[in-house]
């Protein structure tokens, strides 16, 4: 057995943990409580098997490209960062990136996640044509929106527990260059921030930074940036069409004591963005697509900056109806307990694709915490907000909330659960998460 | 054929074969992938042609079977512009101390197969009066370790065979590469307990190769520090290293 985690680092557990290295060693590693994992990337437990976890990331290879569509077929494995890097100088890119293009496409896939432009182009799941899966029954199945789409429609943000993703076939964005054409707006207060991702709802990208430390009438003072690819005109004279992807710049070597993130450090460090923001805020300029969609991939090992006991991630979404209150009250009382870190994102989604997929029509907000104190007592406090609005928290983030969240937040449970069964009567398929919220115990 | 760079792998199916191949057909290079299960072989040349848009050829080929050598190299189509080694059997070290034919395959897998097949591509790539050879040796080689000397002695081996090749053809315009990798990331050291600072992942080599070809480098340490370490190492007086456990 090996102690295992998320980013988030919490929480750690035991699980034995395998690297298969063919189709067929998947086949045989599967055992009672496995689920599989890519690059490691969700914060929380859900890529770590209740007993077993497989490491998928040595499938890589790219099955075929056609240059004239864009259609690829890859295995699971293949890191976003990889299709990046090398179909982007070819004139593609990921459809949906997130904000780290560090995990994989089947990490990607299990939890269909979204990025800047969810509001108008939708999810990961909404690019990918068919999936290969090795279901816990033991059958590899071909399934798209035609065949066997129940499987499709489940694994699409199902959080790996419809069985082991092997390879996908999806489609890539054609683009001129790997520049993106950004705005940045600075916005005073919430209502004003709200405003502005309103207006910018036509907008391919767009997402807010907000100093969730400010508090009174500087609560949810944020940067917000909408972008658009740049095509080759809008480039400086001699520019590369495709920007050179930069390693990290920096990285965090060592876990950093609790006391480096306190209420003054983060204070100063949002007031500085901040004010650093809005300063660029009102023309357009072109930015490298690396730190317009990956801005926290420049910092390597960040996670390691809230110290052992790692952090937590609270993202939840709330649909557009109530959205303006409870966010300020969310927001509120995160600014009065003064510990959030750095900046909180908060972003319009549109509707989502998969049986379980996290998106729905309004606002998530993201914020990080780290591990300490009366933090989960707290995050109770939070969540019940977030049900009553009838909202619900990401399963890629989320390593906390309690089942009766998760079940008031997500209604389809009852579906996902029947077609889970019909892929896996045995159960075989389970992770830490699917532990926590999902079994019937 | 076409008129582009090419190069040939030799031991292509493994981990640090596959990141060459990679960084290669990335720089636009034609690929040409050897190994002992050509089946095995075709996802990679599939990876590679969809990914870099290049030729990618596949060839049988046995480090062991040194009798086939001569004619693996007359059946390619073309003489590649570069040969990589990175053939290698790390074996086991307490089965060799017994098994004479286990040491013997680390033996022959590590030192006699490659030095033998990359000393006949110089003898063409002399003749052509061009060409890089790459041997993917190992720090291993650098001294004799109680933990791993069949498979030290072995590399070192070949680490002499390249250096002394190294001299003979660079006068004949062939540049030969060694490379020592440190701990890499791969199947071969799966469930190794490696230093992590010391420790690279496949793809890092895979350029480091790229760049050492491109560069005319001789001798590669993939990280920088493991030249420092062994350099520590070779100092260290026959007494003192005798009783030190690693």
């Amino acid at each position: 057995m090996t102690l295992v985690s998320g980013w988030g680092r919490f929480p750690v557990v035991d699980s034995d943990v395998l690297r298969p290295r063919s189709f067929a060693a998947v086949g045989e590693a599967v055992s009672a409580g496995t689920v599989a994992r890519g690059n490691g990337r969700a914060y929380g437990d859900a890529a770590i098997g209740a007993t077993r976890t497989l490491t998928m990331t040595g499938f890589d290879r790219v099955r075929s490209f056609d240059p004239a569509t864009g259609r690829i077929r890859l295995e699971a494995g293949v890191l976003l960062s990889d299709l990046i890097d090398t179909f982007g100088p070819r004139g593609f890119l990921p459809f949906v990136v997130p904000g780290t293009r560090f995990v994989s496409v089947g990490g990607a896939i299990a939890a269909d996640v979204h990025g800047k432009n969810h509001h108008c182009e939708g999810g990961f799941g909404r690019y990918v044509d068919s999936l290969l899966l090795r279901t816990g029954q033991g059958e590899v199945i071909e399934a798209s929106r035609d065949e066997n789409s129940d499987a499709f429609f489940a694994t699409v943000g199902g959080m790996g527990l419809t069985g082991i993703i092997l390879e996908a076939t999806m489609r890539l964005r054609p683009v001129e260059t790997g520049w993106i054409r950004e705005r940045v707006i600075s916005a005073s207060d919430l209502d004003a921030a709200m405003r502005a991702l309103e207006a910018g709802d036509a907008a391919t990208y767009s997402v807010a930074w907000i100093d969730c430390v400010a508090r009174g009438r500087d609560l949810g003072r944020s940067l917000i940036y909408l972008g658009e690819h740049a095509d080759r005109g809008e480039l400086a004279e001699g520019a590369d069409a495709f920007p050179v992807g930069q390693g990290s710049r920096l990285s965090v070597p060592v876990d950093l004591p609790s006391i480096a993130l306190n209420r003054t450090s983060v204070r100063a460090f949002n007031e500085l963005y901040y004010r650093m923001g809005a300063r660029r805020a009102g023309g357009s300029h072109v930015v490298s697509l690396y730190p317009y969609f990956f801005p926290l991939d420049s910092v390597g090992g960040w996670n390691r900056i809230y110290g052992k006991r790692g952090f937590l991630q609270h993202q939840c979404v709330i649909p557009q109806a109530g959205a303006r209150a409870v966010l300020g009250e969310i927001l509120d009382r995160v600014a009065r307990r003064g510990d959030a870190s750095f900046l909180a994102v908060l972003k319009k989604l549109g509707q989502g694709d998969g049986i379980l997929s996290f998106p729905l029509p309004g606002y998530t907000l993201a914020l990080d915490f780290p591990v300490k104190g009366d933090i989960l007592n707290f995050l109770d406090e939070i969540d019940r907000l977030v049900v009553a609005a009838g909202g619900r928290l990401y399963l890629a983030k989320d390593a906390r909330q309690s089942r009766a969240t998760f079940e008031a937040g997500y209604p389809a449970l009852r579906r996902f659960n029947a077609i889970r069964k019909s892929l896996d009567p045995a159960g075989n398929i389970r992770s830490k998460l699917s532990q926590r919220l999902f079994d019937e115990v | 054929m076409t008129s582009r760079k090419s190069v040939l792998v030799l031991g292509g199916s493994s981990d640090i074969g596959r990141a060459a191949a990679r960084a290669f057909a990335k720089a636009g290079y034609d690929v040409a992938l050897a190994g002992r299960d050509v089946a095995a072989l075709e996802p990679d040349a599939a990876d590679l042609r969809a990914r870099y848009d290049v030729e990618v050829g596949l060839h049988k080929f046995d480090v062991l079977d040194t009798a086939s050598f001569e004619s693996f190299i007359g059946a390619l189509p073309a003489l590649p512009e570069i040969v990589i080694s990175i053939v290698g059997l790390l074996g086991v070290q307490a089965d060799a101390e017994s098994d004479l034919a286990h040491a013997t395959a680390i033996m022959r897998s590590n030192y006699e197969g490659p030095a033998l097949i990359l000393g006949l591509f110089a003898e063409r790539f002399l003749a052509r009066g061009s060409g890089t050879i790459v041997g993917v040796s190992s720090v291993a080689g650098d001294r004799g370790r109680a933990s791993n000397y069949v498979y030290g002695s072995a590399k070192a081996g070949f680490s002499a065979f390249l250096s002394g090749l190294r001299a003979r053809a660079s006068r004949g315009g062939v540049h030969v590469v060694t490379v020592k990798p440190g701990f890499v990331r791969t199947r071969m050291t799966e469930g190794m307990k490696l230093i992590g600072p010391l420790t690279v992942e496949a793809p890092v080599v895979g350029d480091a190769i790229l760049r050492a070809v491109e560069n005319k480098t001789d001798v590669v340490y993939v990280s920088g520090k493991w030249r420092l370490v062994m350099l520590i190492i070779k100092t260290l007086p026959e007494a003192v290293f005798k009783k030190l456990k690693f």
